[in-house]
């Protein structure tokens, strides 16, 4: 087994949305803009960059986790999903994006990546879930226009139609 | 945002790890990354070396033997939460860890990393202090166990020196022993203006106060009445920070509050 030398870049491999990537990149370089500016996913978004707002947040492994807080070296080998997998591939949206529209869930829609990945990483788990759970689950995401009332109906009215 | 140029390791075992924190001048350990990677992009850390634990698994465990509960350091928030292990034997840190910032963090953050980092506004190290939870930790020289209230020595700072790592935290696993905490936060599970944390066994509480000093600040009233509990507050001479959250007179304030609601959960608890 070779011994781990620290470096400052290195290859990585990861399957983002069932696709494969390998790619060199920096050990200082956020996995935000691994995803935004190598591989041109930029559908993922730069909020505030310092954690708070999860415009950011992309599913790790199944996990929400928000992609400014994480080097892109730490996810070699894992499997990513991005607001771009969220719809098959047929162009067709989601049963939560077609909630989401439906229900007018957004203004200016610079938080609906973010908020999209959190509530599809709660319904993953949770398919019915209550105006609390939705609530609780999309806390890490800032919303500054809607004042998230039909955000959050948007989320708990995906499971009511199924 | 850019961070400051940095080297970057992954090994895959803890005398890995301990072989390269050692190895490197400016070598500090990665674990969960909701504070270190946001205080690089602040450059008011700027380590030459990341040692990213997430590759040991060994150190995610949590299990109970005997009478005690062994968490891993690199256990997460949500693994925490979702314990069987920690709800049969000290639920409140369960219940702590759910008030940590929001579903992302939590998916990412650890006790490890949380203890380690001791801002003095975290809330896992006044509850362990009052949980009288212990710390392994292993170097070069081998392994040492260092109790919660010998761990935090200052802001940011810990015993856990140069080459060395938090392995683990162990909890007494207690059936007779019932705790609470309570805190007051910029939002819902914000950040902390003030915090505390209570064990109750017997008659007499123990408590802990975040947010007041460097260190969580341990008190111990003479009983579980609300007016031991303040006078022991009192007498403890505290001089908190001001900030542009809480003046210290008021955070002096929120304290006692704090103390009596978490000595009050506790004794709710224990009947």
């Amino acid at each position: 087994m070779s011994v781990e030398q620290p470096s400052t870049s290195r290859t990585i491999a990861v399957e983002i949305n069932g696709e494969r990537y390998e790619r060199e990149v920096d050990a200082r370089r956020l996995l935000v803009h691994f995803l935004r500016d190598d591989l041109d996913l930029t559908g993922t978004h730069v909020g505030c960059d310092t954690g708070n707002c999860g415009a950011c947040t992309v599913h790790l492994d199944g996990q929400a986790v928000k992609s400014c807080m994480l080097l892109a070296v730490q996810a070699d080998g894992a499997k990513l999903r991005t607001v771009e997998g969220l719809a098959p591939a047929d162009g067709e949206l989601s049963p939560l994006q077609q909630s989401f529209s439906a229900h007018h869930a957004l203004q200016c829609g610079y938080c609906t990546p973010g908020m999209l990945m959190s509530a599809s990483a709660l319904l993953e788990q949770n398919p019915r879930p209550t105006e609390e759970e939705a609530r609780m689950a999309i806390q890490g995401n800032i919303c500054r226009c809607t004042g998230y009332v039909n955000i959050v109906e948007a989320i708990t009215s995906v499971g009511e139609s199924s | 945002m850019l961070l400051r140029e940095v080297e970057y390791a992954r090994p895959s075992s803890v005398a890995e790890a301990i072989g390269l924190l050692g190895a490197h001048e400016g070598a500090r350990a990665l674990a969960g990354g909701q504070t270190l990677v946001n205080v690089m992009k602040a450059r008011a850390a700027s380590p030459d070396v990341l040692v990213d634990l997430n590759a040991l698994v060994e150190l995610r465990a949590i299990s109970v033997s005997g009478d005690t509960l062994q968490l891993g350091a690199m256990a997460t928030y949500t693994q925490i939460m979702a314990s069987a292990e920690v709800e049969v034997s000290r639920p409140v840190l369960a219940e702590v860890a759910a008030q940590i910032a929001d579903v992302q963090v939590r998916n990412r953050g650890t006790i490890g990393g949380n203890v380690c980092s001791n801002d003095p506004t975290n809330h896992l190290p006044p509850l362990l202090v009052a949980l009288g939870a212990s710390m392994t930790i292993l170097g070069a020289g081998g392994e040492r166990t260092v109790s919660a209230e010998e761990f935090f020595l200052g802001v940011y700072m810990t015993v856990v020196g140069e080459g060395e790592l938090l392995l683990s935290v162990s909890v007494p696993a207690s059936a007779t022993t019932a705790d609470g905490f309570a805190s007051v936060t910029i939002g819902r599970d914000g950040t902390c203006i003030a915090n505390a944390a209570a064990s109750l066994s017997g008659d007499a509480p123990r408590v802990v106060l975040g947010c007041v000093d460097a260190v969580p600040v341990l008190v111990s009233p003479a009983g579980a009445d609300e007016d031991s509990v303040r006078q022991a507050v009192e007498a403890a001479g505290l001089e908190p920070p001001s900030d542009v959250h809480a003046s210290a007179e008021y955070r002096r304030h929120l304290a006692g509050i704090c103390a009596v609601r978490a000595v009050q959960q506790a004794q709710e608890r224990g009947r």
